[in-house]
Parts: C-alpha cells; structure tokens; sequence
C-alpha cells in the first residue's frame, strides 16, 4: 500500500482547484457577457430606477470578486439565486426535485449498461474469428455512432406511436414514505431503453477490446497450460483482469449521459434537470443555469474523482506513477 | 518485374524504404470497410464544400404549391413543409458541418492543440506541467455544459463584434448572412478541441525529445521553434492525421447537437441539427417520416463513417498489431 495516500491526496487536492475554475469560468459568463442580465429580471417595462435599485440589491455594483466572493458562499449554503423561468422561485426549490427525476433513470441506466456490456463484451472477444465476431462488431459500432437526437424520436415514434407498446413520454410518480419515485411506471422504459442502447453498445465494443488484450497475455496461457476449465480460465483469470480498466469508462459514460439527458428530456417531456436545462438556456435564465453547471460539473468531478482513486487501489502501477518497476 | 527487383542486389536499391504515410496509406487500402468508411466521408465534406454548385435547389426557395412532396424528378428526395427541396437542404447542411468542424479543427485541434502538445512534450517540467494541468481541467468538466453556456451568453457580444467589424471595414451584410453564428459556434469547439490533441502529440514528443536528430539539431545550434516545427513535427504528423479524424467527427457532432438546441447555427441557415429538430415532432413525424429520416440517414451514415475509419486507424497505428 505504499505510495496511495500521497496519490489519493493529490487527487483530492486537484478536484476543488477544477471546481474553483469551472465556477470562475461560469460565474464570469453567467454574470458579465449578457447585456442585458438586469433587464431580464426586471421585466420589459421596468423603469431605469427600476433597474437600478436591483443593480444595488443584488450587489452587482460591487467590485468583481466580493460578487464572486458572495455568490460562492450562498451557493454553498444552498442558496442558488432566484429563477427567472418560475419567477420569484428560489432555483434550488426548482432544480433539486429535477435532479432526483434525472438521477432516478440514469441509475438504472448505468446499472443496466454494465450488466448487460460486460458478459456480452467477453463472449464477443472469445467468439473472435468464428461468423459472430463481425456481426457484432458491426451491431455495437452503429448504436455507438448513432447520436441519441436521431434515435430519440426514431424510437418513440416506433415503439409509442406504431407499435403502442409504450407511452411515449412524461414522467410518473408514486409516493413511498414521503418520497416520489418514478421506477415503477411504464414511462420510465422508453427513456431507459434509449440511453442503455448507445451505453451498452460502447461499452461493450471497449470490453471486447479489453479482453482481447488480456487473452494474449502469458499468464492466461500458463492457466490453460495448467489443464484449468475454460469457464475457470475466463471468469478468474481473463474477466477479473480485464474488468479493471472498464472502472475509467464510468466518466465517460456519465458525460455522454449528461448530455443525452438534456435531449431526452426535452423530447420526451420528463420533469428533469436535462430539459431545466434546455429551458433555462432559451429564456437565459443566467442564476439556473449557472447552478446547473456548477451541479453538473461538481457531479462529474466527484464521480472521476472516486474512479480515480478506485483505481489506484486495484492497479499499483497508477500510484507508482507509471514507473515499470 | 518481379524477379528484375529481385535480382538487384540489396546495396544497389535506391532508398527501398517507403515513407512512413505512404505505409499507412497502403495498410489502409487493404481494410475495405475503413475505404469505404472514407469513400463516405470525402463524399460528404465534398458535397458540402461544393453546395453552392453541387446542390440544384438555394436552402431557402420556397414552393409552397408543392409541399411535402414525394420524390419525384425535380426533388430527388421531396420537398419538406415549406416546399424546400431536402436534397438541397442535406447538401447546404453538410456545407455547415464541413465550415464549423473544419475551422473547428484547424484552429482548435492543428493550431491549439499541436502547438500545446510539441511544446508541453519538449520543454518538459513547469511548462509541460502547467499545460497538461490546463488539459486536465478541461477534460474534468462535461463539455456540453459549458458549450451551453458559453454559446447561450456569448452570441450577443458575438454579434455586437461582427456588426462593429462591418462598421470598422465597410463589407456589409455579415450579421444578416449568420456569420456570428458560425464564429460563435466554432469559436466554442475550438477552445475544448485541442486538449485531445495536445495529449496524443505531447506523448508522441516525449518518446522522440531524446533521438538523435534532435540531438543533432540542438547540437547545430537550431532554435527551440525549428527543432520544434522542422524536425519533431514531421515526425509526429501521421499521429495528428489520426487524431484529426477522430475529432473532426467529434466536432461535427456536437455542432448538430449545439444547433438542435437552438443555440447554434439559426435558421434560415440549414443545419443537420436544425432538420432533425424540424422532423423529431410525432405529428410531423407520423405524415412524414422522411423529413426526419433522411438528415438522420446521412448523419448517422457520416457518424458511423468516422468512427469505422477511427478504429482501424488507431489499429493499423498500435504497435501490438505490428
């Protein structure tokens, strides 16, 4: 174990001077490129005292970085700002329902994709070469390449409109205790088998490619020389160490999610933070989307962040720096 | 022919030894699929880079007796709800992903980003180190978010710029003709291009800083830029062919991606993002499918072309496979 805390530790250092730039970054776009940032609050007939008297209530003739100063310690104690969509609505009030809709279907999205792409990904690279292997190269390949605003609508349209399997969008709940969820409609399928489709496809394409590697390597040769199973041969040798590098690709998989879900959203019609986010850019609703950056951005950090240090913990070379020893 | 090569003796072949992209090239003919892949491609950034020759139809002419046409003689693939011919429309769409991703990618990805990478991979320690921070930070935010809000506060101050540059220099009609627009988006992907870039070539330089050339050519009292421009670069261009590829198509798709959410490229001025957008309603999309499948059709055909030739590049180019 020697050599992780220093390396733990530097990760950990690293994640809040990202998030102090991303915030910067934010911060400075959000507050000073519009024009007409005021104005928006105040509405079209508001008078120049109006506009001023809010210019002083909201500190905006404050120097610069008292503005940023103020801003950060509100955020950190939750307060977001005010929304201009919901008027007069506190944009934490707005968002963090949303951020519960999106992180409730994109659970069972990350969850379904990796249990599905792994197995599918090792018989992929132990089927190489037999009539199997180009087909399925070729099957991940296009639902890999094909962005998700082609398949949104190709999909709804198929299985809601056609077919009427499903509906096709909106968002149900049922309480638990207090707590809305919306696992247990039928709504929650279509975005589901959306997002999983494109997820499975890569990761799976990245798991074949990863057992590929492992398979040619001398210790899996030595096992088969050792007379083991085949079946033992794979799932303790070959899966166990091609699994470790599938840990980075959770990053990824959670930009593109990011992403897909603003799509999805808007599409489809779920109460969530993707289309908040949509709306808030179309009516420049700075203050939400500020908070949806700094969320989004803190989110992905922290999640890359743990793979991260993860990772150091399963693979020794990482926290030797690369070194071959 | 064969046995005349043959029969020359080794020492008397001149330079036998193909160049190194003459090799790729020639690796890469014999993958059919990556030819096709690329066929695919060169047609595409073809079509768009000669629209306005190439496509029969402006992206704007209006038939309104004849709208929602079927395929037919004078429109090839219909007309959509304003009586536009699509086949045109694809055509000025391409000629809108082949503008944003190929300034994108000169500016962000050439420029940016090989520039980075060669001087983080030569100069090493605190330069080296502050760049690849730098390349750090960008990659630990999801970049659609800041995409979204850069394009969403900037395109004013975009426009402002381009009005005042057509006051400063006389040429009118930029604003009217979407320039801020482009400008905007492709300004947007280019700040988030080059950190691919800069990592494949800082790598690549790393491995060539100590070979004897450069040695040679430090030695000769060469400067920093043309040990730099004149002996790593060439040296490192078949890896930045690669690397190109890979974020041309990534470019491209997140231009369509930007335009879909209406922050990108406005329409009249006709766009990949825009089409599928106008197609995506399930009214519209139950009458007329084909508004809808037909730019996704070539989206997902450009897309799929990409990452094909992607693959069996990054293949032909790993050392393994050797």
């Amino acid at each position: 174990m020697q050599g992780l805390a220093p390396y733990v530790l530097q990760r950990l250092l690293w994640a809040p001077v990202i998030l102090f730039a991303v915030s910067v970054v934010a911060f400075s776009l959000g507050r000073f490129a519009p024009s007409d940032y005021v104005e928006l609050q105040a509405g079209p007939r508001a008078s120049n005292e109006t506009i001023e008297r809010i210019r002083e209530a909201r500190g905006l003739n404050d120097p610069v970085y008292q503005q940023y100063g103020s801003y950060v310690l509100n955020f950190l104690q939750g307060d977001f700002g005010d929304s201009i969509i919901y008027r007069g609505v506190p944009v934490e009030d707005v968002i963090l329902p949303r951020v519960w809709v999106t992180v409730q279907y994109n659970a069972v999205v990350i969850l379904l994709t990796f249990v599905i792409a792994i197995p599918i990904g090792i018989v992929a690279a132990l089927r190489r070469g037999t009539w199997l292997d180009p087909m399925a190269i070729g099957v991940f390949l296009l639902f890999a390449s094909v962005p998700v605003l082609v398949t949104i609508p190709i999909l709804q349209w198929l299985l809601a409109v056609q077919l009427g399997w499903l509906p096709s969008g909106g968002w149900e709940v049922r309480e638990f205790y207090g707590v809305e969820i919306g696992l247990l409609s039928k709504r929650i399928i279509l975005p589901v088998l959306i997002l999983t489709l494109p997820g499975v496809a890569g990761l799976a394409r990245y798991m074949r490619a990863q057992t590929l590697e492992v398979l040619d390597q001398d210790y899996v040769r030595t096992a088969r020389a050792k007379g083991l199973q085949g079946f033992t041969v794979v799932s303790r040798h070959v899966a166990r160490n091609a699994l470790l590098p599938i840990v980075t690709i959770l990053g990824f998989e959670l930009a593109a999610l990011i992403a897909g879900s603003i799509f999805l959203e808007t599409l489809l019609g779920i109460p969530g933070i993707g289309s908040y986010a949509f709306e808030s850019v179309k009516s420049r609703d700075y203050d939400s989307i500020m908070a949806i950056v700094l969320l989004g951005g803190g989110a992905f950090i922290g999640a890359n962040l743990l793979v991260d240090i993860t990772y150091g913990f399963i693979d020794p070379r990482i926290r030797l720096g690369g070194e071959v020893r | 022919m064969a046995y005349a090569e043959a029969s020359t003796p080794a020492w008397e072949q001149p330079q036998a030894r193909p160049s190194p992209s003459f090799v790729l090239l020639r690796r890469l003919a014999r993958r059919r699929l990556a030819v096709v892949a690329l066929v695919v491609i060169v047609v595409f950034y073809l079509a768009g880079i000669l629209a306005p020759w190439v496509a029969p139809y402006s992206f704007r002419e209006a038939d309104f007796g004849n709208i929602f046409a079927g395929p037919s003689w004078e429109h090839p693939l219909g007309t959509d709800r304003l009586g536009r011919d699509m086949l045109s429309r694809v055509i000025w769409s391409a000629q809108t992903t082949v503008i944003v991703s190929g300034a994108a990618i000169v500016t962000g990805g050439l420029a940016l980003g090989v520039t980075m990478g060669l001087l983080s991979g030569y100069a090493g320690g605190r330069l080296d180190n502050l760049i690849m921070r730098l390349a750090d930070a960008f990659y630990a935010v999801p970049t659609i978010l800041l995409l979204l809000i850069i394009t969403a506060t900037m395109s004013e101050k975009v426009t402002d710029f381009v009005r005042n540059v057509e006051e400063w220099t006389g040429i009118g009609g930029l604003v009217s003709s979407g320039a801020p627009s482009y400008l905007l988006i492709f300004g947007a992907l280019s700040i988030f291009g080059w950190v691919g870039m800069a990592r494949v070539v800082r790598s690549q330089v790393l491995s060539l800083r100590e070979s004897d050339y450069v040695l040679a050519a430090r030695s000769a009292g060469a400067s920093t830029a043309r040990i730099l421009f004149r002996h790593l670069l060439p040296n490192v261009s078949n890896i930045i062919v690669v690397a190109l590829t890979l974020s041309l198509g990534a470019a491209a798709g997140t231009e369509v991606a930007l335009t879909w959410l209406g922050i990108g490229i406005q329409p009249p001025h006709p766009s990949f993002g825009v089409m599928i957008f106008e197609g995506s309603g399930l009214s519209n999309l139950n009458a007329h499918p084909s508004l809808l499948l037909i730019p996704a059709t070539v989206l997902a055909a450009l897309m799929l072309s990409f990452n094909l030739l992607g693959d069996v590049l990054t293949d032909i180019l790993s050392p393994r496979r050797r």
